[in-house]
């Protein structure tokens, strides 16, 4: 092998390294790189002992040349005594035979929070140092976040206006308050019924199953109901577990009790979840508006209410209709 | 750049001429005042719709425009973040000029998106650059042109900046004549501000 020697004024040391050490044998400090000099403050390294001011993370006793040396060129991990704010990471190489070791340190991923903490400034990297660039992009990515938060904030709030506008229900499909109303509003027949439907045992289901057999069994209880409906039906989710049920075309006393009678029937089968079997029914307050006298929609649903509270009352799986004996709140 | 330049459009207007022009300016080129969202794509020629009904609602040229918005981009406080991550370019205003070249690319690592248009410097001699911008980024030439400006101030230089050539494709020329580089305080920078 082709020895090369060749030596470097310490000004060429502290330029390309500002944060070198240059140590005798014994672990004297004979140069040290300005940006070092600086963080580790008081009167300068140089003269001072190595092992004084720094010490060797993972190496018990290391902090000798002969250690430093003995790590054959591998990374070091640097601490500085009584100093808990400096970490440094390093590599060390023998200056010549017995004559020492070169150590040169970087902060590492602490860089960031060391440029901030020692105001530091390019003026204390070497021009090849990536520091600079690393600053940059650490800026770059925290402007970039910010402009996202910003951004997804603002859409947050555009979802929620949307769902507000919304006339579906989120978790079944069905149409909500708003769907409803809607419907109503645009319901060519003046002959319906109104169905308000109150699902019994759904606490239970949610308590003692979870919320996500209660969620399971809404999703059944939509579908039957899209099932029973017919066509120009309005089928709605009002409340947690409240549904309403438009029929237009409905004169019939009768006719329209047999209907949501079948529907309760079927909302009484058990329903399959998991290992398990959720058992819930369906209570049903009916009006027909034919008997209404032309009362607008709140009203009707009020009696449906009034109509749906008495079936409560009168035990679990019940139909019954609106009559005028019934208070309506 | 798409994905920036009708937003920085938007800041603007609505930073330096007010909220009532950005709505004028919205509402001429067909859009919401809502506006833009940040990094989300729109149409190529909204910008220049945008730009068209900027120049009639403030009867400014729309190279003028585009020179205010480049030195808007540069001093406006609500542009902090865009000015400290152009003075990563370099030390004083001749490191900065000499670090134009990575612009593009210093772009794209904040965000791939990004895409400036190449950026060559000459110095032909110790006090004259000459900058020339590709084509294919239309309103280049005039948006660099009030940016340098800026930046020049920012690093207390004093230059004189002048147009060689401006191509419609967006391709330009400028000459920075860098007549002292410590005219004034210029504005300070700290590496670790945040």
């Amino acid at each position: 092998m082709t020895t090369f020697p060749f030596e470097l004024c310490p000004e060429a040391l502290l330029r390309l390294m500002p944060m070198h050490l240059a140590l005798d044998h014994d672990g004297l400090i004979l140069s040290a790189g300005a940006t070092l000099n600086r963080l580790m403050g008081e009167g300068g390294l140089v003269g001072a002992r190595f092992a004084d001011h720094f010490d060797l993370r993972h190496e018990a006793g290391a902090a000798t040349v002969p250690g430093l040396l003995a790590t054959s060129g591998a990374r070091l991990q640097l601490g500085a005594r009584g100093r808990a704010d400096l970490a440094f990471r390093g590599l060390a190489v023998p200056m010549g035979p017995g004559e020492g070791a070169l150590v040169n340190l970087s902060f590492g991923i602490g860089v960031v929070e060391a440029v901030r903490r020692f105001a530091l400034t390019e003026a204390d990297f070497a021009p090849t140092d990536l520091t600079v660039e690393l600053l940059y992009l650490y800026e770059a990515k925290t402007a970039v976040l910010d402009e996202l938060r910003a951004l997804n904030a603002r859409l947050q709030g555009d979802k929620v206006v949307a769902e507000e506008q919304a006339l579906t229900d989120a978790l079944t499909g069905l149409r909500n308050r708003r769907g409803l109303d809607l419907a109503a509003e645009v319901v060519a027949d003046p002959d319906f019924a109104l169905v308000h439907l109150d699902l019994d045992l759904f606490k239970q289901v949610n308590d003692e199953m979870g919320h996500a057999a209660g969620d399971h069994v809404l999703l059944v209880v939509a579908r039957i109901l899209r099932e029973e409906s017919r066509k120009g039906d309005t089928v709605a989710r009002i409340g947690g577990d409240e549904f309403v049920i438009l029929m237009p075309g409905l004169t019939d006393p009768a006719a329209a009790l047999t209907r949501v009678e079948r529907i309760i029937a079927r909302l009484s089968e058990p329903i399959d979840y998991a290992d398990a079997q959720a058992r819930i029914g369906a209570s049903a307050g009916v009006v027909l508006s034919s008997t209404a006298d032309g009362a607008d929609m709140t009203r009707l649903l009020a009696q449906a209410d009034a109509a749906l509270y008495v079936a409560k009352r009168a035990g679990r799986g019940r139909a019954f209709l609106w009559g005028p004996d019934m208070a309506v709140e | 750049m798409n994905v920036l330049i009708n937003r920085a459009i938007q800041c603007f207007l609505r930073d330096v001429w007010g909220m009532g022009v950005w709505c004028d300016v919205a509402r001429a080129a067909g859009l919401s005042p809502r506006g833009f969202e940040p990094l989300l794509d729109y149409p190529a020629d909204l910008t220049h719709h945008l730009l068209a009904a900027a120049s009639v609602r403030l009867n400014r040229g729309r190279d003028d425009l585009l020179e205010d918005l480049g030195t808007y981009l540069v001093s406006h406080p609500s542009r902090a973040a865009v000015r400290r991550l152009l003075r990563f370019g370099g030390i004083s205003f001749h490191d900065f000029l000499q670090s134009l070249e990575d612009l593009p690319a210093r772009a794209r690592l904040a965000l791939p998106e990004l895409a400036l248009p190449d950026l060559r410097l000459e110095h032909p001699a110790a006090d004259l650059f000459r900058l020339s911008i590709a084509p294919g980024f239309i309103g280049a030439g005039p948006v660099a042109l009030g940016l340098l400006r800026a930046m020049a101030d920012d690093y207390g230089a004093l230059v004189l900046l002048e147009p060689e050539g401006m191509d419609t494709d967006g391709a330009a020329v400028l000459t920075i004549r860098l007549l002292d580089a410590t005219h004034g305080e210029g504005r300070a920078f700290v590496l670790g501000a945040l």
